[in-house]
């Protein structure tokens, strides 16, 4: 599997010299205030905008330089929002995951999709419309049709909003068991006890910078916080169980 | 083959032959008798046929196509100003008194479908998003539809007027071989072009930035349905007039019976589009009415109009 670099990547003013290196086989999260360029740094990762200035390389090449399906077989994306157009069942829309892979085997083809809809839990769902899943089946669904590609990286923008505590906590396992077959998971988060007790790495963003990057109880310490967020906060409770309070 | 298009394909099989037998005279297959019988069929009504055919499973698919690309079940063709700008072309030969001569009339109606697509493209340029593409794409039908009222108002003479309007609402009646000699290839080409963006739009169905996610390039999906619609729908236009409703309704029905994936829908909707505007043709030709015969443009929209509320309603309660 290939790392994922930032090189300097400037774009439009939302993004002023980002650089990073993100391994796979971890999670990460990029966690700022609103407006603080996560959603675009995430886009440039999955070669949906060019940066302006600098680079992002996945493993050393520049993902500009990539043909489209070359990024998108390696780049799986998750957009926010979850938008389905159409009324597809599950199995069509994990099937959609496929679309990068146009000469792939009918037999892998097969198996991918069988994979990411066991990975997903959601095998007696398969043939069930998207109209007519719970919020929780639906984020489930919309991240086994990226899994579905196979690809090397997750990058995934705030794949836990408006999903309850028992979702949050089924998906984020489902993100950590694809971190340890070797995956990269990229996550914008913007509960940061989640970035806290889930991710291995948090890159905080602020004005299109990265102002803090490291270990979880490194990048989101109580300072960071309150310099980033300007909101005076303390952690509670033990390690990998972190609660935030505001003050 | 799957089970819509095998079940189209036999009511085509069944419909073609059958509509060749009605009409003003009925034609008796066992009383070989009727008068001028060959010629009837040859030359009247198999090419009437054959262009309901072409000029049906154009609109169909390109309404399918478009439905995709805006994913919204009530985009029609008619959105991207192609058909306008085509009518406006049409309008226009009248206008000139070019429409005298039998080609010329198509050629104007292609070249300003040609026009709205260079016009289209144009204003879209490279990076433009679907909704400031469609909004090109209202501006040119407004355009157009006030240059066509422009020219009616300002007609030569009141002949060339009723001309126009006459022809604008749409029909297949008195076409010959000509006519289907000029849209076929067209059509063909066009629905050849729309079968193309079938992978791009079923990446849409997950909104645009996921789409680009997954491979879509959004420039060339424009470039292939512009020409794509640009085609089917122009071809349409310049032989037939303006025919509303077929490419909002027909992937309506066929919708249902697929797995509801913009691919699944383009074919099928073809195949629909086609037996859809032969068998309203055989009704306007049967349907008694003093003065003439029923114009198939009119029947569409007389059937489209209450179908369109009937989806509206249904949306509204949250069925669609």
């Amino acid at each position: 599997m290939m790392s994922l670099a930032l090189d300097g990547a400037s774009l439009a003013g939302r993004l002023n010299g980002v650089t990073a290196k993100m391994n796979p086989g971890a999670i990460h999260a990029i966690c700022g205030p609103n407006g603080a360029g996560k959603s675009t740094m995430l886009g440039c990762c999955a070669g949906l905008y060019a940066p302006d200035a600098g680079v992002v390389r996945l493993g050393g090449t520049p993902i500009m330089a990539l043909t489209a399906a070359e990024r998108a077989q390696n780049l799986g994306f998750l957009p926010q929002g979850g938008e389905v157009a159409w009324d597809v069942s599950v199995e069509t829309l994990v099937s959609l995951g496929r679309l990068p892979w146009r000469d792939a085997p009918a037999l892998e083809t097969r198996a991918a999709i069988d994979a990411a809809i066991t990975a997903m839990d959601l095998d007696g769902l398969r043939h069930r419309s998207m109209s007519r899943l719970s919020g929780g089946e639906r984020a489930r669904a919309l991240m086994a049709r990226v899994l579905a590609t196979r690809p090397c990286w997750l990058l995934a923008d705030e794949p836990l909003a408006n999903l309850d505590l028992a979702h949050t906590a089924t998906l984020m396992r489902r993100f950590r068991e694809q971190a340890e077959e070797g995956r990269g998971v990229v996550l914008v988060l913007h509960d940061l006890a989640t970035a806290m007790n889930h991710a291995d790495r948090v890159l905080v963003l602020d004005r299109g910078r990265v102002v803090a990057d490291g270990p979880a109880a490194q990048a989101l310490s109580e300072p960071v916080i309150a310099e980033v967020w300007g909101v005076r906060a303390r952690w509670l409770g033990e390690p990998g169980a972190r609660a935030l309070a505001i003050l | 083959m799957n089970r819509p298009i095998a079940l189209l394909l036999a009511a085509l099989a069944l419909a073609v032959p059958l509509s060749l037998l009605a009409g003003r005279v009925w034609i008796d297959p066992f009383d070989p008798q009727t008068r001028n019988a060959t010629v009837i069929l040859l030359q009247l009504r198999l090419p009437r046929a054959v262009l309901a055919l072409v000029v049906g499973a154009g609109l169909g698919s390109a309404g399918a196509a478009m439905q995709g690309y805006l994913r919204n079940p009530l985009a029609d063709p008619g959105l991207f100003g192609i058909a306008p700008g085509a009518a406006l072309g049409a309008v226009l030969s009248f206008w000139t008194g070019y429409a005298a001569s039998v080609y010329l009339l198509p050629v104007f109606a292609l070249a300003g479908a040609a026009g709205a697509m260079a016009l289209l493209a144009l204003i879209a340029g490279r990076d433009a998003s679907v909704a400031l593409f469609t909004l090109a794409g209202l501006m040119i039908a407004n355009l157009a539809g006030a240059l066509m009222s422009l020219a009616i108002s300002l007609s030569p003479t009141p002949f060339a007027m009723s001309e126009i309007v006459t022809w604008l609402m749409g029909a297949v009646a008195d076409r010959s071989w000509r006519e289907v000699a000029i849209a076929a290839p067209l059509t063909l080409l066009g629905i050849a072009l729309l079968a193309a963006t079938r992978r791009s739009l079923d990446a849409l169905t997950l909104g645009e930035a996921a789409a680009r996610s997954l491979g879509m390039e959004p420039a060339r999906l424009r470039a292939l349905l512009i020409a794509g619609i640009g085609l089917t729908v122009g071809a349409s236009v310049a032989v037939a007039g303006i025919i509303g409703f077929v490419g909002l309704i027909v992937p309506h029905l066929m919708r249902p019976l697929t797995d509801h994936r913009p691919s699944s829908l383009i074919l099928p909707s073809a195949l629909a589009g086609a037996l859809l505007l032969l068998i309203a043709d055989v009704l306007c030709r049967v349907l008694p009415l003093a003065g003439g015969e029923l114009r198939l443009g009119i029947a569409l929209s007389l059937i489209g109009a209450p179908f369109f509320l009937h989806l509206l309603l249904k949306m509204r309660r949250g069925l669609v």
